[in-house]
């Protein structure tokens, strides 16, 4: 259950004046039960990436593995690579459309041709994993809060099962507390499901505390791929692709070089406090 | 796929084109769609298509990008070559069943399409070298006149270039939107047209939702800017003619006079 990118590149509009290279010679190795972020500045390529990693875009050059095939191989089956990878999208509040709530988290797996019942069962399980009360069930999705809304999305997906979650900035537009919690909710399904999760963002405040492996890309290349404390060692290249490390890491880097002896893997206030009290 | 339609959508070049005031483009625009129908021989289409040929290689469009245009457009073309092709009566060449083929009828549908065909590139050659706002300044000065029968000339033009200007982001927005539906399994290529009608709802209503909600949000922000249509308005670049400008209504005097005595 692994994903393979081998030198991949995509370009949109080629041959006019639009044309633009979105993705250079990418190669990653994507494991299973990984969580990983991937951080880029607006306009990096993170989208275009994700988009290729269940098959919405076809690479311009190279060639992706799914499991040991290739997705240019005559037999191989887009929809199971649907099934298996779940993409959620960047304000995916706006791609709700049933009559009811549990209706349209329905809708992916009945197009997988679930049964009946195991759709509904999924769909359940999953609108209890984002936290969404069993009374909004039938509540039209469009009467919901804009953070509800969203829950209800990111459930559409969840209820495929997929083994492969990729979120395209899940926490977009919500306010702090709202953030936290769509976060959160995202860290306890991996913990629970132990699928491989990729939280795709530009902010790596809210990456920073969840995940284990970064994946920093600039300008359709990637620039970093490494664990989140040996990212944040390389602060001023960071700061030279306009990406910021958490505040907090900032200050503990700083103290470090002033000769005081603290550790470097600190992300949150509250690991600061526990690192500061040792 | 739907990043495919490029009618009524600009394409900078920066070419001598380009630059030319939108009321002369406007304007040659209208000279050329005359100038298709002036003529009732093959040998007219001569002149308009060296004419559209000249001007799509100065404006530096891309052949394929003009031929692209004429796709959404297919369907009309076909559909007007066959009530053609089917109801113009003369020598019969063909029959089956109810079905007579007439030379004339072969004629007529062959000059019509290519009327069209060539009435639709040029009018796209108008829209992929003006920019909306731009055509829509043009417009507006235009048909100023008419602001005397109360017509409302400057809303008239502000809503055909909101209309414009929405074009690209709605299909962006719909292409986002089917992405989205294809990652939950949804599939729009197979099945009867029944069964594709209706995996067209999943994209529709929330294109209409979004459509709604820009619209209001744009309504929005132009009330705050305190926009109360075009009364007292006045322009950050008035249209102005330059000596280019004033060349190209000559060359496109000629153009005309020639396409109607020449034949």
């Amino acid at each position: 259950m692994s994903i393979i990118l081998d030198h991949v590149s995509h370009i949109y509009n080629p041959g006019t004046t639009f044309e633009k290279r979105a993705l250079d010679d990418i190669s990653l190795v994507i494991p299973d039960g990984e969580f990983i972020g991937l951080i880029g500045h607006t306009g990096s390529g993170k989208s275009t990436l994700i988009q290729h990693l269940n098959g919405l875009l076809k690479p311009s050059s190279g060639n992706i593995f799914f499991n040991g095939q290739s997705i240019f191989d005559n037999d191989f089956k887009m929809k199971d690579l649907r099934r298996e990878v779940g993409l959620v999208f960047q304000y995916p509040e706006y791609q709700l459309f049933e009559v009811s709530v549990i209706k349209d988290v329905l809708f992916g797996p009945n197009n997988l041709g679930m049964k009946t019942l195991d759709a509904e069962v999924a769909a359940y399980a999953a609108l209890k994993s984002v936290g969404i009360d069993e009374s909004l069930l039938d509540v039209s999705p469009l009467d919901l809060s804009g953070g509800q809304k969203r829950r209800v999305a990111i459930a559409g997906v969840l209820a495929m099962k997929p083994k492969v979650l990729v979120l395209d900035e899940p926490a977009a537009g919500l306010d702090p507390l709202g953030r936290r919690e769509i976060l959160d909710t995202i860290a306890n399904i991996r913990k629970e499901q132990n699928i491989t999760v990729i939280l795709v963002s530009h902010s790596m405040e809210d990456v920073a505390q969840y995940v284990e492996r970064i994946i920093v890309m600039n300008k359709g290349k990637i620039a970093m791929d490494d664990t989140p404390q040996e990212v944040y060692s390389h602060d001023e290249e960071l700061q030279a692709m306009g990406l910021d490390i958490p505040e907090i890491t900032r200050l503990f880097l700083r103290l470090k070089k002033e000769g005081y002896r603290l550790p470097t893997d600190v992300f949150t206030v509250d690991q600061a406090y526990e690192a500061m009290m040792k | 796929m739907l990043r495919d339609i490029t009618i009524g959508q600009y394409y900078p070049s920066g070419s001598i084109i380009h630059r030319l005031d939108p009321r002369v483009k406007f304007a040659g625009t209208f000279v050329y769609i005359v100038s298709l129908f002036v003529f009732k021989t093959f040998w007219g289409f001569l002149p308009a298509a060296v004419w559209l040929i000249t001007l799509v290689i100065m404006a530096r469009i891309p052949v394929k990008y003009l031929l692209k245009g004429l796709r959404p457009m297919l369907f009309l073309l076909l559909f007007m070559a066959a009530m053609n092709l089917l109801m113009t009566p003369g020598e019969v060449i063909g029959q089956w069943w109810i079905i007579k083929v007439t030379k004339e009828g072969i004629r007529s549908a062959a000059f019509m399409s290519l009327r069209l065909a060539l009435l639709i590139m040029g009018s796209s050659l108008m829209t992929y070298t003006t920019t909306p706002t731009a055509l829509t300044a043009a417009m507006e000065h235009i048909f100023r006149p008419l602001k005397i029968i109360r017509v409302p000339v400057h809303e008239l033009a502000m809503m055909m270039s909101i209309a414009l200007r929405f074009i690209p982001i709605l299909l962006e927005e719909t292409d986002r939107i089917m992405k989205a539906q294809q990652a939950r399994g949804a599939d729009f290529e197979s099945g009867g047209l029944i069964k594709r009608a209706k995996a067209m709802l999943p994209i529709l209503v929330p294109l209409f939702v979004s459509a709604f909600r820009r619209a209001g949000d744009l309504a929005q922000a132009m009330e705050a800017r305190c926009y109360h249509g075009g009364k007292g308005r006045t322009k950050l670049h008035p249209l102005k003619y330059k000596l280019r400008d004033i060349i190209a209504y000559i060359i496109m005097i000629g153009y005309l006079v020639g396409c109607i005595f020449i034949p």
